[in-house]
């Protein structure tokens, strides 16, 4: 298992350089002079826009800008953005938001969708089955600033339950946020806990756990849920990324000062070194989840082994 | 309906020394394309100690039975319309559901056919085992697993110390069978209930787990209900036979006397259709046709379509099952005849 994931972590590094080199070239590609666009209205004098050409490397030829962030990446550098602040500040500053958002979605789609879909799928054709089914399906067709908005028009501003905006408050202001980053997978994870359920309820192994003797909570929640698991956390793993890109849009709508809000701002100013930096720290936890989900596999199913 | 007198008992000794009683017992399945009739009023006893074969071919309502005995019938779309089972004189079916969880596992057990898909990939055979001790009994989960050992042991699973940690797909389907049955047996049931548990397996281990199973019964004076379509099977060890078709009993003797002179056309047949090593070379006798539609049952007499003596009078009407000689029952107009008294 260790020489496993030993080697799983190896495999991560090519994939780190190309999505990195990826990302630097279509930032590269982008129209318009990042230079220029700093000053807005007023042209910068030519000597200036020269210097700061030549500080952040832009006359250089694609290959040669990316060979230099990558030498700058091998002493520790992350490089900077356009006001001299260091990508590791701009990190620093946003991980933990993003982190934190994240993990509040995560645990809003673990708990109320396993919640959800076990009961509709112990339940099946009841009313609360029906209730999820047309619930989930409202949630999944409604575009995710629509439902923040909502979110934040009714239970922020109207009722005045929860935060408007902001991190300020501290925790209470990444509940509303969190659940509407949440929403969607939510409504996966409820829909595919039921449909696994379901489908494992019909299992001899479940005819056997009854005739032991085992209380239906027992013949369920041990014997079931645990083959019905294994869809679920591979969809929560792979969400992560989702989770990740959908906090740009959420972020921005509920004015959080994370990764999200830092990434669109840092590619409206084309500053390369900034999308670089924050989009491969992205690959790199998308790499990480993928592998701690395939760890997760053979811990549900001992059937699996990785050699 | 009188029910005793319809559907006489098919008993091996007085009703009060029964262990399990089922009496008239009526199952159907409602599915969307209509209303299936999978037991249609089979009564039968189990006395201890004894071995009781429900012979029939697939289809016929033997396992459905042995399910709605057990309690685990999937409901819906199996519902129980009639009928009374009577372990040691209360009968399962009015018990609440928690009275009859006490008794399933504990005082009736089942071994199933496919070992594979009967136990749960997921978990070791050692918890498999030990939880039968954990929910009836209330031990702690090492004291289990050490029971779970001593079972592995008793059902002869080698090296049954190293191997109790392993899980379902690391043993091979003999020995998954073994483990299915050291299950069942792990708390000293009254009656156990195998419903073609050698089905699934290559011919020699079938031997060896017949005789694991009759061996376990001697040692524990257990009532046994084998349920299979094997004769060979029921012939080593089975001390009464009863057949079924389309969900009714139709013969039930002694075995040997049932195997030696069927009073039904329907057990004639299937005597007739196994493969002989004597008779090699020569062509084998199926029964014609097949087992009718349980959604549509023919009218009279169900197997009067397949059967080479029926007349007139079996389309129209239902033979009861009835003492033929003392202690052999058929379901047929004709059993004297066919037996030849």
């Amino acid at each position: 298992m260790a020489r496993y994931i030993a080697r799983r972590l190896l495999l991560a590094i090519p994939v780190l350089f190309g999505a990195s080199f990826l990302i630097f070239a279509m930032v590269f590609a982008l129209p318009g002079d990042p230079i220029r666009a700093l000053a807005g209205e007023r042209a910068l004098p030519a000597a200036v826009q020269a210097q700061l050409n030549e500080e952040y490397n832009l006359n250089d030829p694609l290959l040669v800008q990316y060979g230099k962030y990558v030498a700058g990446l091998a002493q520790g550098d992350l490089g900077e953005d356009f006001r001299g602040r260091p990508v590791s500040d701009i990190l620093e500053q946003t991980v933990p938001v993003t982190v934190k958002l994240s993990l509040v979605a995560l645990a809003f789609e673990a708990v109320f969708g396993l919640i959800a879909g076990v009961l509709a799928g112990i339940r099946q054709k009841s009313f609360f089955d029906s209730l999820v089914l047309v619930t989930t399906t409202l949630v999944v067709s409604i575009p995710v600033f629509v439902l923040g908005f909502v979110a934040q028009y009714v239970l922020g501003l109207k009722l005045g339950i929860f935060p408007i905006a902001g991190v300020a408050s501290g925790f209470s202001g990444y509940l509303l946020p969190g659940f509407v980053l949440a929403a969607l997978s939510l409504a996966y994870v409820a829909r595919l806990t039921r449909t696994a359920l379901v489908e494992n309820l019909r299992n001899d192994y479940v005819r056997t756990a009854k005739a032991k003797g085992l209380s239906p909570m027992s013949v369920v929640g041990k014997h079931t849920l645990r083959n019905s698991l294994i869809p679920v956390v591979t969809f929560l793993g792979a969400d992560l990324g989702a989770l990740l890109s959908g906090a740009v849009v959420t972020e921005g709508i509920f004015n959080i000062p994370g990764l999200g809000r830092a990434v669109f701002q840092a590619i409206q100013n084309q500053e390369g070194t900034v999308v670089v930096g924050i989009v491969t720290l992205f690959v790199f936890v998308y790499i990480l989840f993928n592998l701690l989900v395939d760890v997760l596999y053979a811990a549900l199913d001992p059937r699996i082994r990785y050699e | 309906m009188t029910s005793s007198l319809t559907h006489p008992q098919v008993s091996g000794g007085p009703t009060g020394s029964a262990l399990l009683e089922v009496d008239d017992l009526h199952v159907e399945f409602r599915t969307d394309y209509g209303v299936v009739n999978a037991v249609n009023g089979i009564s039968y006893t189990l006395s201890a100690g004894e071995t009781l074969a429900i012979l029939g071919e697939s289809g016929c309502g033997k396992s459905v039975s042995a399910q709605t005995i057990m309690g685990i019938l999937d409901s819906p779309p199996g519902f129980v319309t009639g009928g009374e089972i009577r372990y040691q004189g209360r009968d399962l079916l009015q018990m609440s559901a928690k009275e009859q969880r006490d008794i399933r596992g504990e005082e009736i057990s089942i071994v199933f056919q496919d070992a594979l898909s009967s136990l749960n990939p997921v978990f070791t055979v050692g918890m498999q085992i030990g939880e039968m001790f954990r929910r009836h009994r209330g031990y702690s989960r090492g004291d289990a697993k050490k029971a779970a050992v001593e079972l592995m042991d008793r059902v002869r699973i080698p090296s049954a110390k190293e191997r109790v940690g392993d899980y379902p797909h690391q043993f091979s389907g003999g020995m998954r069978q073994r483990v299915m049955i050291a299950m069942a047996i792990a708390l000293d049931p009254a009656i156990l209930i195998a419903d073609e548990p050698t089905t699934a397996l290559d011919v020699t281990v079938q031997a060896q787990i017949m005789d694991l199973l009759g061996e376990l019964q001697r040692d524990t004076g257990m009532g046994l209900i084998l349920i299979t379509h094997d004769l060979a099977v029921v012939g080593e060890i089975a001390d009464r036979i009863a057949v079924m078709y389309a969900g009714r009993i139709v013969e039930t003797g002694a075995t040997d006397a049932v195997f030696g002179a069927p009073a039904m056309p329907y057990t004639q047949g299937l005597m007739a259709s196994i493969a002989r090593v004597d008779q090699k070379g020569q062509r084998l006798n199926p029964i014609v046709g097949a087992p009718p539609n349980l959604a549509a049952l023919p009218t009279g007499c169900p197997f009067h379509p397949r059967c080479p003596r029926a007349t007139p009078r079996c389309p129209t009407e239902l033979p009861l099952l009835r003492e033929v000689v003392p202690g052999r029952r058929a379901a047929c107009h004709y059993a004297e005849e066919v037996l030849g008294v």
